[in-house]
């Protein structure tokens, strides 16, 4: 059964220096177009129910309040459970918040990245420090009371004290759900030109690793439990759409450059805005069909799972493949244990917190060829 | 003594230094002569393998006979032999000389005349051939052909004043090498009705009619069912086919003294059609074989080995289809520790060496590991024996050593006179001898080192071009052996030593190198899980120590969105370069490692 839906708005306001998501700067008249074309395409899924969905981008909040509401009043019929947006700051509002809480949105996810607004400049946010405060409060008085933050270390020119500043302020706010990502240059980023550059005064991988273990300490003793390797939440409050990915289970994803993984096929719409609504028109908007073996599907199963704190249920391994995960990993699993990169217990497989370090040597210990 | 038939052929190949247009020159003579029509021709068509292609190389020769009607009317057919151009090939180069009347020698109009050209020229004087300067690029603005005319003049002595000058890229000026080639290189003579001798000037393997030999008859005939016989050999055969090249095989009914063509025999392996060989008949031998033949002698040595074990026997299969296709090629199995099963190779010179890799990468789809090439070193122990060292593993402990001997070239470099003090440094810095120096023109010379052969091998021709912003050419020839103070210089990765990653080096080198080795090697090995340190020695004593870190840190931050293919793109592309590496001991070393030890400067 297929449990998550994802819709994807590829529009911000400005796209940040270090971000290589699908998104673009476009005018409204083609935001409500598109939006058009994905009502389209999620009323040809032929489902009528999906437990969770997860509206992300780009910025959602960008769009016009007459588009967004067509697009959430489409999306209520699935009555999920677990209904996500991200909000971002500079592009919220009362009406908007009033339009979500009426068609059942019950969970934010905001964009934070950091406290400090000159740390916020140099990322290319497009808001300050009081404009996200504004936001969350405002997000707050509408009764919204799962909210997760996004915040981000080892930005350039960030020092462990602007760090620890980020996080100590954000957990004064009590959120839900935090999630804490480690800077990324990405390829075809203006961050990428940059750090060829040499212009990017990044931490060495020392520091690195202690930001992000000071984060981890820090959230648990204040009652945030870490979930996955970069995820925090109040216990009951974890993600349930980002765990179906986790889980390696099936979910549809739509609207441009959006991914799917359906009847062991994983595909993808057509990534640019234009030809993803040409696409809709003329009926084929897929592309990157890829068809996944039962080998992938274990690697997959086990480089996605092993994300998870909690780690892999042997039992849930058997269950899916009908074979016993030591049949087909014994030797990787005994070899990573020997290397103290992984632990087991009590039927569960995880990473050991050197295995969380060095994760893609695990991963790749599980693909196959 | 020479008949009509012969009045009406000439026999000639093409001088000339890399990238001055020899390749670009032979396909507008095709395309002028019609040899081949539009549609058929392409660039660079008598190189036929992709890697000449692409680097712009002749690696092995090839033949063409074009059919050239002159202003009178009258038609001649023009053999043409595309030689290799590169030192490494300089025996073969010989025998394609050997087997033509004259030589077209290309010169760049904006370069001038080159070390490798110079040489080839040299050569081609020496075998009495008719030189017929051309020079080419006059298109371009910075071509200088009165220049280029004296110092053609100057430096080789030839007359240079009515030298067609040429832009083969364009096709300017290509009638009148045509014309100059039939009215300047003489047509070949020899008696049609003697007994055969025809040089065998290359050979190719085909897998149908067996060795085709590339012959020049220099006297007699030989045609379908002669019995011939190989001289140096001494192999009999009878003759399946013999005929021409348009630049296709074309049967023909015969081949007669002063044709070039091929001749097939049934011949299994070219090791017994070697280049230099003369075939003759069985019943009616020449007294005497043409001058010239030596098999062919490797100079540098490498292991190559399977960067996957299991891929040994596949590796051994395509050595043999190599070498059935290249005489000078040898090799034997040898072991490593840490590469475990492979092949010691010899080559005729490094370019040898690269082309053999890259076939075998390419052409036989395998990874390989290859180690830094060596020379062989003479070895007199103190018990009076003598051992050729190719493999630097091999050598004995000093205490058997008497002493050692390392081979030496007569190096000779062209360069502008403002780059003679870099050149020089270089040629000291690399244990050089200073022999002489001439001025070639007011602004160009060539100076002449005594250098070992094992500097050569390393850097040292990267080093010259990036010294003299690429305007030096240097050509060189083994010129015997000398006494010198060589120690085995060991690497050891983790505390265990790593055979595959020794080397001969100078005594008085051994420090800086044994430092800038593991330097270098700090550079290519990644972080791993532990700790790695890297140490030179020599014996017992560690002369340097770098230590690779232990990785801290390797994480995909984000996995969400659903674009979970990417993520495993990404995955298996670590992956790939994990099984691009070789695992020795607990130590994951990059194949490239091998190679890198030697691109060090010390």
């Amino acid at each position: 059964m297929i449990r998550s839906l994802y819709v994807h708005i590829p529009f911000c306001v400005k796209k940040c220096l270090y971000c290589d998501f699908n998104s673009y700067s476009m005018s409204s008249g083609i935001q409500d177009e598109y939006v058009e074309y994905l009502i389209k395409e999620i009323n040809s899924l032929g489902i009528d129910r999906f437990q969770t969905i997860f509206v992300g981008g780009g910025t959602p909040t960008i769009l016009s309040l007459e588009s967004m509401e067509k697009l959430l009043k489409e999306l209520s019929k699935f009555s999920p459970m677990e209904f996500t947006l991200e909000a971002n700051p500079g592009t919220l509002d009362d009406d908007k918040l009033k339009l979500m809480n009426s068609y059942g949105v019950n969970r934010l996810s905001i964009g934070l990245q950091a406290w400090q607004d000159r740390l916020l400049k140099k990322l290319g946010r497009i808001h300050t420090l009081d404009g996200f405060l504004n936001s969350y409060n405002m997000a707050r008085r509408h009764g919204f009371n799962n909210i997760n933050i996004d915040i981000m270390f080892d930005i350039p020119d960030q020092s462990f004290e602007d760090w620890i500043e980020t996080v100590e302020k954000v957990k004064g706010l009590k959120p839900e759900h935090i999630s804490a990502y480690s800077l990324i240059i990405e390829e075809e980023t203006p961050f990428y030109d940059m750090n060829e550059k040499g212009l990017l005064n990044l931490v060495d991988e020392e520091n690195e690793r202690n930001m992000y273990w000071f984060v981890v300490e820090s959230l648990e003793a204040f009652g945030l439990m870490q979930y996955e390797i970069s995820n925090f939440s109040i216990p009951g409050y974890e993600c349930r759409h980002n765990i179906t990915y986790w889980l390696n289970e099936e979910y549809i994803g739509v609207g441009a450059g959006a991914h799917s993984y359906v009847s062991g096929v994983r595909y993808s719409n057509k990534k640019g805005v234009k030809s993803y609504i040409e696409g809709i028109k003329t009926g084929n908007a897929k592309e990157n069909i890829t068809f996944i073996s039962t080998d992938d599907e274990m690697s997959e199963f086990m480089f996605l799972g092993l994300r998870m704190i909690n780690g892999i249920s042997k039992e849930r391994f058997n269950q899916r493949f009908g074979v016993d995960i030591y049949k087909v990993y014994s030797r990787e699993i005994e070899e990573l244990k020997e290397l103290g990169l992984i632990s087991e217990k009590d039927g569960f497989i995880k990473l050991t917190k050197k295995g969380i370090d060095l994760s893609n040597q695990v991963f790749v210990k599980f693909l196959r060829g | 003594m020479s008949t009509e038939r012969q009045r009406r052929i000439r026999n000639f190949c093409i001088i000339a230094h890399i990238d001055h247009g020899k390749s670009t020159l032979a396909d507008r003579l095709i395309e002028m002569t019609g040899t081949l029509t539009q549609r058929e021709m392409e660039d660079q068509v008598l190189d036929t393998m992709e890697l000449e292609k692409e680097r712009g190389i002749t690696i092995k020769a090839q033949a063409v006979r074009l059919v050239y009607t002159d202003e009178n009317g009258e038609e001649f057919i023009l053999n043409l032999i595309d030689t290799p151009g590169h030192v490494d090939f300089n025996y073969e180069v010989s025998r394609s000389l050997a087997a033509c009347e004259g030589a077209i020698l290309v010169v760049d109009a904006t370069q001038g005349i080159q070390a490798q050209t110079l040489a080839n020229c040299y050569l081609a004087l020496d075998h009495d051939l008719e030189i017929v300067p051309v020079i080419n690029k006059i298109d371009l603005p910075s071509a200088r052909p009165e220049e280029i005319k004296q110092e053609i003049e100057d430096v080789i002595g030839l007359d240079a004043s009515d030298a067609p000058l040429i832009s083969a890229k364009v096709g300017i000026g290509i009638e009148d090498v045509l014309k100059a080639v039939v009215e300047k290189i003489p047509h070949p003579a020899g008696d049609e009705n003697a007994p055969l001798r025809a040089l065998i000037f290359d050979s190719y393997y085909d897998p149908y009619k067996g060795v085709i030999c590339y012959v020049r008859v220099m006297e007699g005939t030989v045609r379908k069912g002669t019995k011939i016989r190989l001289m140096a050999s001494g192999k009999d055969y009878e003759v399946n086919e013999v005929g021409i090249f348009t630049p296709k095989y074309l049967e023909t009914s015969e081949l007669k003294a002063g044709d070039v063509g091929y001749i097939t025999a049934s011949i299994k392996n070219v090791k017994d059609a070697r280049v230099g060989d003369t075939i003759t008949e069985s019943e009616r031998p020449a007294k005497e074989p043409l001058p010239g033949y030596r098999p062919a002698i490797p100079m540098v040595f490498s292991g190559i080995y399977p960067a996957d074990s299991a891929k040994y026997e596949e590796l051994k299969e395509a050595l043999e289809k190599l070498q059935l296709n290249d005489a000078a090629l040898t090799f034997e199995p040898e072991t490593s520790l840490a590469l475990g099963f492979g092949f010691r190779c010899g080559f005729l010179g490094l370019l040898h060496m690269e082309i053999v890799q890259e076939r075998l990468e390419r052409e036989y789809n395998l990874d390989l590991v290859t180690t830094a090439p060596s020379v062989i070193y003479k070895v007199i122990k103190t018990n009076g024996e003598i051992i050729e060292l190719t493999n630097p593993t091999n050598m004995p402990s000093p205490s058997e050593i008497d002493y050692m001997e390392e081979p030496i070239v007569n190096a000779s470099i062209i360069c502008p006179s403002d780059y003679v003090g870099a050149v020089m440094e270089l040629c000291q810095n690399k244990r050089g001898v200073f022999k002489n120096m001439e001025y070639i023109e007011t602004t160009r010379v060539m100076i002449h080192y005594e250098m070992p052969l094992n500097e050569i091998i390393y850097d040292f021709f990267d080093a010259l071009k990036s010294r003299t912003k690429g305007y030096a050419s240097l050509d060189y020839e083994l010129a015997g052996y000398k006494e010198s103070k060589l120690v085995k210089l060991d690497i050891l990765l983790n505390g265990d030593p790593v055979d595959a990653l020794s080397q001969i080096v100078p005594e008085e080198r051994a420090y800086a190198r044994g430092r800038a080795i593991a330097e270098k090697l700090k550079e290519i090995i990644p972080r791993q899980l532990f700790e790695i340190p890297i140490q030179a020695a020599i014996g017992s004593k560690i002369i340097a120590r770098e230590t690779v870190k232990a990785l801290r840190k390797d994480v995909l931050a984000k996995c969400y969105g659903g674009d979970i293919t990417r993520k495993k793109k990404l995955l298996e592309k670590q992956k790939e370069g994990k099984k691009r590496m070789k695992q020795i001991g607990t130590v994951e070393v990059p194949q490239e490692a091998f190679m890198a030890v030697l691109k060090v400067e010390s």
